[in-house]
């Protein structure tokens, strides 16, 4: 609102400099892709290869979480300081993971009849 | 502002956050996946909670239930239409319309292509006598299941009409922060489905 | 738009229209202010009824059906419909003043989040006029209310379902307008305290009001579709609706409360004529309380048998919120310490809040003790405790700030004689109705009974609860007297009515224009009102920026279209179990209203309007005279 802020045209080394930064960092996201992928393999690989239970479900447990950090990081953009309010949005995202982390405990503990 | 006309070199950086109006559907976005967090959480404890519970004698179990492969090409879909927005978020910071709509509209395929398979895998558990009704346990999986597909089913009418309605008007930074948040949408959603495919079906699958 | 500010005498149907489609946080302030105040009186007059009834044993003033409706509609009435949307008024009329916004960050969300709550409260409210009230009390716990007969706890759960998304949607409004929309130097801790207590208060309807969306939901399908959450004989399980509803019912007391406190941090230091004591320590007990307000809704469910371990973590949990708790008391009480005090309508009832709401908080530890809770449980007790809390801290804040902030909203001032009156006939009717019922409970008098044998030693302590109930109703009728009385009095066109505002809301002359700060105002510190007044600056704040062009957004009657695309909606949901042949396509019709609005508001470009210079010269004059806001 109010007064919006004048843009101007980047200088051609500045166009150029982010348009490579811009296809650095898509390659980057590419690499984290894949690593998504590798690890999702990962998980039903070790469900099918039928290793004991107490084995597996911590590990696709851990896998999950890896994977949801890697989402919200690189791909969601958390890891971008630069992005307005980034501090703030981080804090409300993991007080909703602690919450849900107890919802998930009292109704794995204490729902049981 | 909103109707100036930019080319890549006049584009902002961080154009989805270059107004306030911006800022705020950025911002916004954010703290509605946050509330977004805790209704899933409770769709989810509620599950877990319920699971393999039912009326006495169920023949219905997760672990007799679940099928490994069709859950692995639903994962893959959703992952690599997570990929795909990123690739159109990319082109957007280039002020490359044109990419950002296809990528965006091949998004919206490997979603629909989700959807189906979705679709197909609860038409074949209704078939064989697993329906919503039939215990606490099908109710609790329907509704979590459920609600996921219903935000994939939001996002890709969201997207899609994104997509049509700035057809013709070009990228700007009004309509910037729509497409951005859009795909911030499309990436949670995968988020939750990587706990759905970790918890429901290969935990389920275990017993 | 811009040019109808300037030209003030608008007939009543382009008026109507306005207030239907507007956007404008002041006058959605000023809605959801009579609307709150609206169900207030409803829900107060059930309580009246049952009180009543209560008044001598073996009464048959109301049956014992007509009573499980009455509490159970005056509990969810009063918590969802009159405190909630008063808070929300509140923060509405306020907060975007206090921290230099033109308006809130969406304010089309913000008139969609008004007209969801409203019609959803009418929705509720219809189910007297359609075969019944609810009557398995405001907490609806699933064992009672799955075999409730009749519409009544259809009409609860779709009703709150509608509203509930209307207080979620406000709440996220709030957070990114208070995160993005400070005017520069406004930094986080230099806000004052009820922009903090909104934020925190936001923060926690976003994630509390979710898990009652899903209890709501399962409730829904529980009844009208079949589904077998809370059926045990399919394996369902009764105790999930209580947990979902606790996760959101105990952060909803929070939600409640929090504003009330802000809202007295800053009565106080305004009376006290003093800097808000330990402003840091506010800040951070207010995140606390926020925090510690997710960890412990085990204890209202400690006799349901969640076992001792359970019972002792959510115990210690409970009674660690005292501490925040009491760092605020404590501050509360240094500020007054040694001020020059004016005592106010507001600050009589900051003074009158302060040892009830610590009554309420003592008796709230005495129940954490998980032990002592199987004797107070279901008891006159419990009633006692919340009604001290709630009454004694929620709306004693309201009352007060009306008084408070009715020059800023209105343009007018309360009557100080009568809010005297008021405030001692409300006060003393509230002890004399709720503090007797503590030994009622003590006694063993169990809650939401319709009626009682005599002699057992509870009739008279029920006939003086009666009639303390008696004096409130007369205490709120008063009020409203009061606030008649008020709208036809002069209007002020004044600068910082009470002459010790400290905070920016005060800098601003009233009424204030509908953009709010000609130009956006630059902070300087803490309490930045007081700080220029100070400095000798006789216009009460400093500019950021030149006279210029102002953005503001334009007006809407869509987000009504979305609401009562919902409420025809609803009835469809409504009466489809009984198999009528109109409920489905009732069903598709009202969301489709709901959608096809949706999609008229994305697919048309939305981009406000522009009030240019010369026009913002010609409101302020036409507003303050020569000069304008000098």
């Amino acid at each position: 609102m109010g007064h919006d802020t004048q843009f101007q045209a980047k200088s051609k080394k500045q166009y150029e400099y982010d348009r490579h930064h811009n296809a650095v960092h898509m390659r980057k996201q590419v690499v984290n892709f894949a690593i998504m992928i590798f690890l999702t393999f990962l998980a039903f690989a070790v469900v099918v290869a039928d290793f004991s239970a107490y084995f597996i479900k911590p590990v696709i447990l851990l896998l999950a979480g890896v994977q949801v950090v890697l989402q919200l990081y690189s791909f969601m953009h958390m890891d971008d300081k630069k992005a307005s309010h980034m501090g703030v949005i981080s804090t409300f995202v993991w007080f909703g993971a602690v919450i849900a982390f107890t919802m998930f405990l009292t109704f794995l503990t204490i729902i049981w009849w | 502002m909103e109707e100036t006309k930019f080319t890549p070199q006049t584009w902002p950086d961080k154009a989805e956050q270059a107004t306030l109006e911006g800022k705020n559907k950025f911002v916004g976005i954010w703290i509605f996946i946050c509330s977004d967090i805790t209704l899933f959480a409770s769709v989810f404890a509620t599950y877990l909670s319920l699971k393999d519970k039912g009326p006495a004698g169920m023949e219905f179990s997760a672990a007799s239930l679940f099928e490994l492969p069709l859950a692995f090409v639903m994962t893959m879909l959703l992952l690599t239409s997570s990929l795909t927005s990123v690739y159109a978020m990319y082109h957007l910071k280039n002020h490359n319309f044109k990419g950002v709509q296809i990528w965006m509209s091949i998004t919206v395929l490997l979603g629909l292509g989700f959807l189906a398979l979705e679709i197909y895998e609860f038409y074949h558990y209704v078939h064989i006598g697993f329906g919503y009704t039939q215990s606490a346990f099908s109710s609790a999986f329907f509704t979590l299941v459920g609600t996921h597909g219903l935000h994939v089913v939001i996002g890709l009418v969201w997207i899609v009409c994104l997509i049509v309605r700035n057809a013709k008007r070009g990228l700007n930074l009004y309509n910037a922060p729509k497409y951005y948040a859009a795909s911030i949408f499309w990436h949670f959603i995968d988020v939750i489905w990587v706990f759905i495919f970790t918890v429901v079906y290969l935990m389920g699958v275990l017993g | 738009m811009s040019s109808a500010a300037v030209t003030n005498n608008k007939g009543f149907g382009a008026t109507l229209w306005d207030y239907l489609t507007t956007v404008d946080h002041k006058k959605l302030g000023v809605m959801y202010l009579f609307a709150g105040t609206l169900f207030f009186a409803i829900a107060g007059f059930e309580a009246l009824l049952m009180r009543l009834q209560l008044m001598i044993p073996n009464n048959d003033f109301v049956s014992a059906g007509t009573f499980n409706e009455l509490l159970t509609m005056h509990g969810t009435t009063m918590l969802f419909l009159a405190a909630t949307p008063l808070l929300f008024g509140f923060m509405n009329a306020v907060v975007p003043l206090q921290i230099g916004a033109r308006d809130v960050a969406f304010p089309f969300l913000n008139s969609l989040g008004f007209w969801l709550f409203f019609l959803g409260a009418i929705f509720l409210h219809l189910s007297f006029f359609l075969g019944g009230a609810p009557d398995a009390g405001w907490t609806n716990y699933a064992s009672l209310a799955l075999y409730s007969p009749g519409h009544g706890i259809d009409f609860y759960v779709l009703g709150l379902q509608i509203s509930g998304a209307g207080t979620l949607i406000s709440g996220i409004n709030f957070i990114v307008t208070i995160i993005t929309m400070r005017a520069p130097g406004m930094t986080f801790m230099r806000m004052p305290l009820f922009t903090w207590t909104t934020l925190i208060t936001s923060a926690l309807i976003t994630f509390a009001f979710p898990p009652l969306t899903v209890g709501l939901f399962l409730m829904l399908v529980d009844r009208m579709f079949d589904a077998n959450f809370f059926d045990h004989t399919m394996g369902g399980n009764t105790i999930i609706w209580e947990h979902l509803f606790w996760i959101f019912g105990h952060p909803e007391v929070y939600i409640l409360v929090l504003p009330a406190f802000g809202l007295f941090s800053e009565i106080i230091p305004v009376f006290a004529r003093k800097r808000l004591f330990g402003y840091s320590s506010m800040v951070f007990a207010t995140i606390l309380i926020g925090f510690l307000g997710f960890m412990v809704w085990a204890h209202h469910m400690f006799t349901t048998g969640l076992g001792a371990t359970a019972n002792a973590i959510f115990a210690v949990a409970t009674m660690a919120i005292a501490v925040p708790t009491g760092m605020k008391v404590f501050n509360w009480i240094m500020t007054i310490w040694g001020g020059s005090v004016k005592v106010t309508v507001p600050m009589l009832y900051a003074l009158g809040f302060i040892p009830s709401f610590v009554a309420g908080g003592v008796t709230g530890v005495m129940q954490a003790a998980a032990p002592l809770d199987y004797q107070l449980h279901d008891s006159y007790f419990i009633v006692a405790h919340f009604h001290y809390v709630i009454v004694g801290g929620i709306v004693t804040a309201i009352f007060g700030s009306m008084h408070f902030y009715w020059p800023i909203m209105f343009n007018r001032a309360l009557s100080e004689k009568l809010g005297v009156w008021t405030f001692w006939i409300f006060f003393i009717g509230f002890h004399c109705t709720f503090f007797i019922q503590h030994f009622l409970g003590l006694m063993g008098m169990p809650r939401r009974v319709f009626t009682y044998q005599a002699d057992q030693g509870w009739d008279l302590f029920n006939f003086i609860s009666s009639i303390g109930a008696i004096l409130m109703a007369i205490g709120v009728v008063l009020l409203v007297i009061n606030i008649i009385i008020t709208a036809k009095s002069k209007p002020l066109n004044c600068r910082d009515y009470w002459g010790d505002g400290r905070s920016l809301e005060w800098a601003i002359k009233t009424p204030v224009p509908f953009y709010n700060f000609k130009q956006t105002p630059l902070v300087r510190g803490y309490d930045p009102y007081w700080l220029e007044k100070h400095d000798g600056n006789k216009e009460g704040m400093i500019y950021a920026e030149p006279l210029g062009d102002i953005h503001m957004p334009n007006n809407s009657i869509l987000p009504l279209v979305m609401s009562i695309g919902m409420f025809v909606a609803a009835f469809g949901a409504l009466y489809h179990p009984d198999g009528k042949a109109w409920a489905i396509p009732v069903l598709i019709l009202g969301l489709a209203i709901t959608v096809g609005a949706m999609i008229v508001r994305s697919v048309k470009d939305d981009l406000g309007f522009h009030v240019h210079v010369e026009e913002i010269v010609a409101t302020e004059e036409h507003l303050y005279g020569n000069g304008g806001n000098k």
